[in-house]
């Protein structure tokens, strides 16, 4: 079992150009059931046998979407996103990069108090290994288990999943939450996912410098979980004020320097990989020191 | 993206918020004709360049005097004052403003933020003397953690926030924005009264608030600070400095915006980079990288540092890295001459290793490297990418994961581990 997303799950595709048309057919091939998409206006016809809607609330009512993946360009994803909640999507995943922020200040806003769950936006999406995978990660270097995956980065995620393979441990769930300054789920807000899941037995994250959310989600940690946690932070060696290609990896204003993060997690009883080549490692010591075990 | 003081203002004018009047110029000859033109007793002279602490900066010759001054006058708190001119200074005649426009011209100016090198002032805003009763804090920023935007507000004009902060945060007033309904009149009249503004200007000082705010709204800022925000001795707010930062992601809606960028303010290689769609960053090290993805670029400079080397740059060629944009970013890691070795680190998901060794290949034979080579790849299709490499007629040392490459490039940079 798994967090979020399973092999029941039934997702619709906003945004069907070459990118969306492309990872509509990977996540297929993976496995995902993939219901619908929308294309305004193409509404009644089909791409390779996925009925095609005008709208979001279209393909919830007639095929029972319940996942939304955005891959709409940065000027109408705000909008897409917004469209999804309204039609009373669950769970909403956002891949696109480059959404101003203003923008993601009215999602974030236009969100409160509605039931939807959005994750992203900038992220490579969710997997569940085995069962579903909604999003570009590369489906084949996932295995089936019991650790829980969060990550604000898409290539650094599939290293850290990759290591994990290799050292025998699978995984319930894998999240990218995104590397833009605003997004939807957060390291906490995936962390209490992971805590609550019968099915996940150690959650390893990775952070990035930028922000706060590592503090908090250290604080939360610290009064809260129950389970073994690992992490790594990257951008030890970034100098200050300078973006580092994450819109949201930034040192500003004397805040969010990796050494503040890995600082604050250690104290919370985190096992932090100082190497990005130990994250696997690291895993595998905070389950140790926990006596859990989530090898095969 | 930042912009200079004088075109912020200029913006800020647009939104009808008070700014003295100025005007740049780029030669000591049109400083004084502009201080004739302003016709005010006293006139500002005030360097144009991306950083602050101008006024308490130094304008020097040349490098190796800027280097000694940042390192025993600027650097850290606490240091002696030193004794040159600073990038800011007041005129009282046109023909001293020409004076001091031609001292400051084409120099060096060196600041606490500009590093030791300095900066080379091209520009300078002549603009009119103000009647400073009183100074204040302002800015306008997103809180990440809450999504929402914050403005800020302090009596502690001229100082650094991150400063008042930490030594007494009780002097400053946050008030958090609902992007629904904007600024409220209540939220900018609570901080008018907080800056001990009078009863009768408080209707005034909510106009000059919510202009800056609708500033900040409509052209996609990502920080608007204005330190000092004067006090006239007629009461009236006017922001006497200006810093405004742009969301590069919302450039496509504002052409107008994105035409202010000072490519003289900007790193060469950097902006060569952004031409191509290749995220990169130079940095002070000897060993060059190149990953795809932002994380994972992140993750290679640290490793190599964990490794005791020194990583030359940041430099992500994105998830569709094809030989053309390969190339490109050899090309500009290259031109950095104190690169001694480059550490290719590649995660292939989508994008399939031997797509990308086949790139790697192309572009090396096409740019000719000097310098050591070292691929880590891994992923889908690892083993055909690997194939390619080996069998080609570049010199390239295999890396079998991240530490052996990091430990290879550290050897091959001479940097012992």
């Amino acid at each position: 079992m798994s967090v979020l997303l399973n092999k029941d799950s039934r997702v619709v595709t906003q945004g069907l150009g070459a990118t969306g048309k492309f990872h509509l057919q990977g996540c297929r091939e993976y496995g995902t059931q993939m219901v619908a998409g929308v294309r305004p206006g193409k509404g009644g016809t089909d791409f390779e046998g996925c009925p095609i809607f005008d709208t979001v609330a279209q393909s919830v009512e007639k095929e029972g979407a319940n996942v939304a993946v955005i891959y709409v360009p940065p000027p109408g994803a705000a909008d897409a996103i917004m469209e999804a909640t309204d039609a009373g999507v669950p769970l909403i995943v956002c891949i696109t990069e480059g959404i101003p922020t203003a923008d993601m200040v009215r999602v974030k806003r236009f969100m409160e108090g509605k039931s939807s769950r959005l994750i992203g936006p900038n992220c490579p999406g969710i997997i569940t290994p085995g069962e579903a995978k909604v999003g570009i990660m590369p489906g084949y270097i996932h295995k089936p288990g019991r650790v829980g995956v969060i990550s604000r980065s898409g290539t650094l995620t599939y290293e850290a999943v990759h290591q994990l393979t290799l050292v025998g441990v699978g995984q319930s769930t894998c999240i990218g939450i995104g590397g833009d300054p605003i997004i939807g789920t957060t390291h906490t807000d995936a962390m209490k996912l992971y805590n609550d899941d019968p099915d996940t037995d150690a959650v390893i994250m990775i952070g990035e410098i930028g922000g706060n959310a590592e503090e908090t989600a250290a604080a939360w940690i610290k009064e809260n979980m129950t389970k073994p946690v690992a992490a790594f932070i990257g951008g030890q060696t970034a100098p200050p004020g300078k973006r580092m290609g994450h819109a949201g990896a930034i040192i500003s204003g004397g805040q969010g320097s990796a050494s503040d993060k890995m600082e604050a997690l250690e104290a919370a009883g985190v096992t932090v990989a100082k190497s990005p080549a130990d994250m696997g490692k690291a895993l595998l010591d905070a389950c140790e020191k926990k006596g859990v075990s989530v090898k095969d | 993206m930042n912009v200079h003081e004088y075109q912020a203002k200029e913006l800020l004018r647009r939104y009808d918020v008070a700014v003295p009047r100025g005007i740049m110029v780029t030669t000591a000859a049109e400083a004084r004709k502009a201080a004739e033109e302003l016709a005010t007793p006293i006139v500002v002279v005030k360097s144009q360049i991306h950083a602050g602490g101008r006024g308490a900066g130094a304008i020097v010759a040349d490098g190796a005097e800027a280097a000694r001054i940042f390192k025993e006058n600027l650097k850290d708190e606490g240091l002696p004052e030193h004794d040159k001119p600073g990038g800011v200074r007041l005129a009282k005649s046109p023909a001293e403003a020409e004076e001091i426009a031609e001292s400051i011209l084409d120099n060096l100016l060196v600041t606490k933020q500009t590093g030791a090198e300095g900066k080379t002032v091209r520009r300078v805003l002549v603009e009119e003397g103000c009647d400073i009763a009183d100074e204040f804090y302002l800015s306008i920023l997103l809180d990440r953690s809450i999504g929402r935007l914050v403005v800020m507000a302090s009596t502690e004009g001229g100082m650094e926030i991150e400063q008042v902060a930490e030594e007494s945060p009780e002097k400053i007033l946050r008030k958090t924005i609902d992007p629904t309904v904007g600024l409220l009149d209540c939220q900018a009249r609570e901080i008018a009264f907080s800056l001990g503004i009078a009863a009768e200007k408080a209707g005034d000082a909510v106009k000059f608030l919510k202009a800056l705010y609708n500033a900040y709204v409509e052209l996609d800022a990502s920080l608007l600070e204005v330190n000092p925000l004067v006090l006239t001795g007629s009461g009236d707010l006017i922001a006497l400095d200006a810093k405004v930062s742009f969301d590069d992601n919302a450039f496509y809606r504002h052409a107008d915006v994105k035409a202010l960028r000072d490519d003289d303010e900007e790193d060469p290689k950097e902006l060569r980079a952004a031409k191509f769609d290749l995220s990169y960053i130079a940095l002070d090290g000897t060993i060059g990288c190149m990953v795809n993805g932002a994380g994972l670029a992140m993750a290679t400079m640290d490793i190599i540092h964990h490794h005791g080397g020194k990583p030359a740059n940041f430099c992500d060629v994105g998830g569709g890295a094809n030989a053309e944009k390969v190339a490109e970013a050899f090309k500009i890691i290259l031109a950095d001459e104190n690169v001694k070795a480059v550490f290719i680190n590649i995660f292939g998901g989508i994008m399939k290793c031997d797509v990308l060794a086949q790139g790697v290949v192309e572009a090396a034979d096409q740019v000719g490297i000097k310098v050591p080579l070292i691929v880590r790849l891994e992923g889908t299709n690892v083993d055909r990418g690997r194939e390619i490499l080996a069998n080609s007629d570049i010199d390239i040392i295999g890396a079998s994961d991240m530490t052996d490459g990091a430990k290879k490039a550290c050897e091959a940079a001479g940097v012992t581990g």
